[in-house]
């Protein structure tokens, strides 16, 4: 069984459907890239399975328990945590209060530590009093992962999380991955660069306006087919 | 005519003010609400630890204890029930709801104690007084002051020593993202609805014990406890106290110069602190 799974996940804004018919899978250990252009919906789907957007109960579901309906504080009470697109400190808080918070309601009995999100990425240890939002764009991105992973979720959704950034602060940002999958977390990652996502994950979505176009493995994937998914058709 | 004293007795009147004005202020802070019957709240806190002094026989101090855990759960149930569900982008709603519950109250109120003035029984610490530097000041306004100070001090530590404060501000901020965090928004709300019951409650002791009240003057506590609020810059909880204590001074000095002028020389001096500073003396950093 999945570790994690969506099944026909639809998503709508008002009149406007955002995601029709979205099946995808999450194994245990795995990390999983999501692509696609702006608009194919990665968000949306991000937002559906952390509970942001609600659902059908059978929708989305966590070791086959259907967590579809509920609200994103019991999703995160059971095990799976996101960092949002553009980060989303809380600018009230202070860079550790940000850190704090992720591991209030649930902390989990794993890895992660305050301790080890400072080791993880030193500068924050250095910055610990400032306020969140006082940071620049890679290090607010590390506090965003850090307070997600202080409730040493067992899924970990990343959206865009170089959305931005100067490439070598991505680098030392997808850095991270490793220790993170060691530390016991399966992931999704959105990423807009697809460079990146096959080199990061074991397998990959491609979603094109709210449906799945494409999927696989980095190695099993052709330059002409993920192009194909990416942009739709072309007609030259 | 004694200056000193006057502005001495001012600035304790402000601590009366600030008790009306720190709910409100922490409600706002936090969700955004601007809560219309606060004024009624507090009319009904004291009604409250009346009926609980008449009925055990004991001081309004003892039926305090007794009043603040009952007023919490008031105040959680009554966000969780109403307030929470009228939250939202618009602001009108829950502008209409609080001015609905605030009309309800006062007619309960009425039919239920009547629209005799009440008191409560302050003892003998109600005529009690100190000789300080020359100057004589009553034991009470003393006292109301220093819960002031000892309220404010205390939700200071809540809000920026725990983790429940932590949260407050948090959701205050950016309540999609705090439920990512595992945090309930409607029920920080609600929390935070029962603290400021529980300030109400105070508010109500000294306001019962100081001075005769009956089920209409609550929108006047409102007025003064707005004030306070905006004076001090929204969020702000010194703030708060600050805008209490002009207008408490602002009362005392115009009442010395001319009995008449108290309640309006309150309200000339919120006017001119809002035209020299608009967003109030402390205003947050952020929003
Ligand atoms: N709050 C909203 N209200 C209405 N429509 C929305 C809303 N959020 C997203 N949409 C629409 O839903 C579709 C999918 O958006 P979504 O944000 O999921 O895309 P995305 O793949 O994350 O894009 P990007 O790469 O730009 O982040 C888009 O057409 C978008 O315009
Ligand atoms: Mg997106």
């Amino acid at each position: 069984m999945a570790l994690l799974s969506t099944h026909g996940l639809t998503a709508r804004y008002g009149q406007f459907q955002a995601l029709f018919g979205v099946d995808i899978e999450l194994g245990e250990g795995e990390c999983v890239a999501i692509i696609g252009a702006n608009g194919a919906g990665k968000t949306t789907l991000m937002r559906s399975i952390s509970g942001v957007l609600r659902n059908a109960p059978a929708s989305v579901r966590l070791r086959g328990e259907e967590i579809g309906a509920l609200p994103a504080d019991e999703v995160m009470k059971r095990g799976i945590s996101m960092v949002p697109e553009g980060r989303r400190l809380f600018p009230s808080l202070t860079v550790e209060e940000n850190l704090l918070i992720g591991g209030q309601v649930r902390k989990g009995s794993g890895y992660w530590t305050l301790e080890r999100i400072y080791a993880l990425f030193p500068i924050l240890a250095e910055r610990r009093r400032n306020a969140g939002t006082a940071l620049s764009g890679g290090q607010q991105q590390m506090v965003a992962i850090g307070r997600a992973l202080m409730a040493n979720p067992d899924v970990l959704l990343c959206d865009e999380i170089s959305l931005g950034l100067a490439p070598v602060v991505i680098k030392d940002i997808y850095k991270a991955v490793p220790l993170i999958r060691e530390s016991g977390a399966s992931m999704i990652v959105v990423e807009q660069d697809i460079g990146q996502a096959l080199k990061v994950a074991d397998r990959v979505y491609c979603m094109m306006e709210g449906r799945v176009t494409l999927s696989g493995r980095p190695e099993e994937l052709t330059r002409e087919a993920i192009h194909a998914a990416y942009f739709g058709v072309q007609h030259a | 005519m004694n200056w000193l004293d006057t502005i001495v007795q001012g600035v304790l009147l402000g601590g009366l003010y600030a008790l009306f004005a720190a709910g409100l202020s922490l409600v706002f802070g936090i969700m955004r609400l601007v809560n219309l019957a606060h004024g009624d709240l507090i009319v009904l806190a004291a009604y409250l630890i009346l009926v609980i002094v008449s009925v055990l026989g004991i001081s309004p101090f003892l039926a305090v204890t007794i009043a603040l855990p009952l007023m919490f759960a008031s105040g959680y149930v009554l966000q969780r029930v109403v307030l929470n569900r009228v939250l939202g982008e618009d602001i009108l709603p829950p502008l209409l709801v609080t001015f609905g519950i605030s009309v309800v109250l006062q007619n309960t109120m009425q039919e239920a104690f009547s629209a005799d003035t009440r008191r409560l029984p302050p003892g003998d610490i109600g005529t009690a007084s100190l000789q300080v530097a020359g100057l004589n000041i009553g034991v009470m306004p003393l006292l109301t002051f220093a819960s002031a100070v000892l309220v404010i001090v205390v939700l200071n530590q809540i809000f920026y020593r725990t983790a429940l404060g932590r949260a407050f501000r948090a959701t205050s901020d950016d309540a999609t993202t705090a439920s990512l965090m595992g945090i309930r928004p409607s029920r920080i709300f609600a929390q935070a609805t029962g603290i400021a019951l529980m300030i109400v409650t105070i508010a109500a002791l000294y306001l019962g014990m100081r001075a005769n009240f009956d089920p209409s003057i609550g929108p006047a506590r409102l007025i003064y406890a707005f004030e306070a609020v905006i004076i001090g810059g929204l969020g702000s909880l010194w703030g708060t106290l600050a805008g209490g204590v002009i207008i408490g001074v602002a009362q005392t000095v115009g009442a010395a110069i001319n009995p008449e002028w108290q309640i309006l020389a309150g309200h000339v001096a919120f006017l001119l602190v809002l035209l020299v500073k608009p967003r109030g003396l402390f205003p947050r950093a952020v929003d």
